[in-house]
């Protein structure tokens, strides 16, 4: 019986615990928000940030989008030239990309390259007192440590979503025009009838627009959180990969089913 | 600790790469450069079935894109389909053109064909084509194909 009761009480505690925690972490995202306007007048703490979470993340998004592509014309050839339509491989490509892989895998590799960044760097500053230090001085740490990291990650990710996507495109079009040999006027022409401005590629944007916000969102949070341990930070380290690349792949099911219902 | 300069210079070219993708996705990837914002005129017309028309679905003449489907209902009182569909401005296509359901391919996606007609005066927004051809329906075509068979298969036996 008191087994029962013993493990009633754990799964309470760890409902409201998660419950506290989501909430704790809404009134974070708030307090960011409403915090935000210094790091728009000083503009120089956001492009700090942007270099660390933006300009370092290039060489691997540009890398695994080349990669990509390229995997796409391989695997899409073998496919297509099935049923005859290997000129499509130029709309597989880019619609694949520009709609979800772009998005989405570009979001899983700024999580682990960018948000654990985040996340361990305000771990440990929380650590080692620095933030408790700037409220000593009177300055708020989510206006100077929190905000512009937050806003550098929603201005990063859609700029790497969208160059992975074009070096993606164009991994597809070496490998499909230059390797194997795919007409490359059909190849553009194709694409550019079925790729539309405001279906495929826009939607692209605003989803890593969304994922974004919700990357850096919890990258920002759980570093903030963080207890102020070395085992401490490297949890909440973990947890962010964990969590924002469930939080992307979930988001994009949700976008996914709203966007593209086929009418 | 970076120099504020280098680290400016990095940004900004972070930023110019991430704008020009942006621009490649819009112009080479998307159809914005054929699809500039240009006037258009809404013509609608009614058709027996539509088969597997979409929105945005591609309105071609002589093969030329002109326009694209804007709406898809169903007229209550006639019962049958009205698509309305918007064509650039510049293409003016005289009364009498008449629209036909096509298919590109024969597994591609279908559009609408015009074929001009000889009329002098020209459509203008919000005309209703009065001759119309519906979808081919794959079904119907092969049903008629084997009652033909039957018909002549009779034929023979008598």
């Amino acid at each position: 019986m008191s087994a029962v009761i013993g493990f009633l009480e754990q799964l309470g505690s760890r409902a409201t615990g998660s419950i506290h925690r989501l909430g704790f972490a809404s009134r974070f995202l708030l307090l960011t928000l409403r915090n935000s306007g210094m790091c728009f007048r000083r503009f120089s703490l956001v492009v700090r940030e942007i270099y660390f979470a933006g300009v370092l993340s290039l060489i691997i998004i540009l890398v695994s989008g080349l990669f990509v592509g390229m995997v796409l014309g391989l695997q899409g050839y073998d496919t297509l030239v099935r049923y005859g339509s290997s000129s499509a491989l130029g709309v597989l490509v880019a619609l694949s990309l520009v709609r979800e892989l772009g998005p989405v895998v570009a979001g899983l590799l700024f999580a682990s390259r960018a948000g654990s960044a985040i996340t361990a760097e305000i771990g440990l500053m929380k650590a080692t007192e620095q933030l408790a230090a700037m409220e000593m001085m009177a300055v708020d740490p989510i206006a100077r440590v929190i905000a512009p990291r937050f806003w550098a990650g929603v201005i990063s990710m859609p700029l790497l979503a969208a160059m992975f996507s074009a070096m993606g495109v164009f991994g597809g079009y070496l490998v499909g025009v230059r390797l194997i040999g795919v007409d490359e006027g059909s190849f553009w022409s194709q694409m550019q009838a079925a790729v539309d401005f405001h279906e495929d590629i826009l939607n692209g944007v605003i989803k890593s627009v969304v994922f974004g916000v919700a990357v850096t969102w919890i990258a920002v949070f759980e570093g903030y959180d963080a207890p102020p341990t070395a085992e401490g930070v490297s949890g909440a380290t973990t947890r962010t990969v964990v969590t924002s690349s469930l939080a992307i792949l979930a988001l994009d099911f949700m976008l996914t089913a709203f966007m593209f219902r086929g009418d | 600790m970076m120099k504020r300069k280098a680290l400016d210079l990095w940004v900004g070219v972070f930023v110019a790469i991430g704008l020009g993708a942006l621009l490649f996705l819009a112009l080479k990837v998307g159809n914005l450069a054929s699809f500039s914002a240009a006037e258009t005129y809404l013509v609608k017309a009614n058709f027996d079935n539509i088969g597997g028309l979409k929105k945005r679905a591609p309105v071609k003449s002589a093969g030329v894109v002109v326009g694209r489907v804007e709406d898809i209902v169903f007229d209550t009182e006639a019962y049958e389909a009205t698509v309305a569909f918007s064509i650039d401005k510049r293409y003016e296509f005289p009364r009498d053109t008449s629209a036909k359901i096509l298919t590109s391919g024969l597994l591609g996606e279908q559009y609408v064909g015009l074929t001009a007609g000889g009329d002098a005066a020209k459509l203008k927004s919000g005309d209703k084509l009065k001759i119309t051809q519906s979808a081919v329906v794959l079904e119907n075509l092969i049903s008629q194909f084997l009652f033909n068979k039957a018909a002549d298969g009779n034929k023979d036996n008598k």
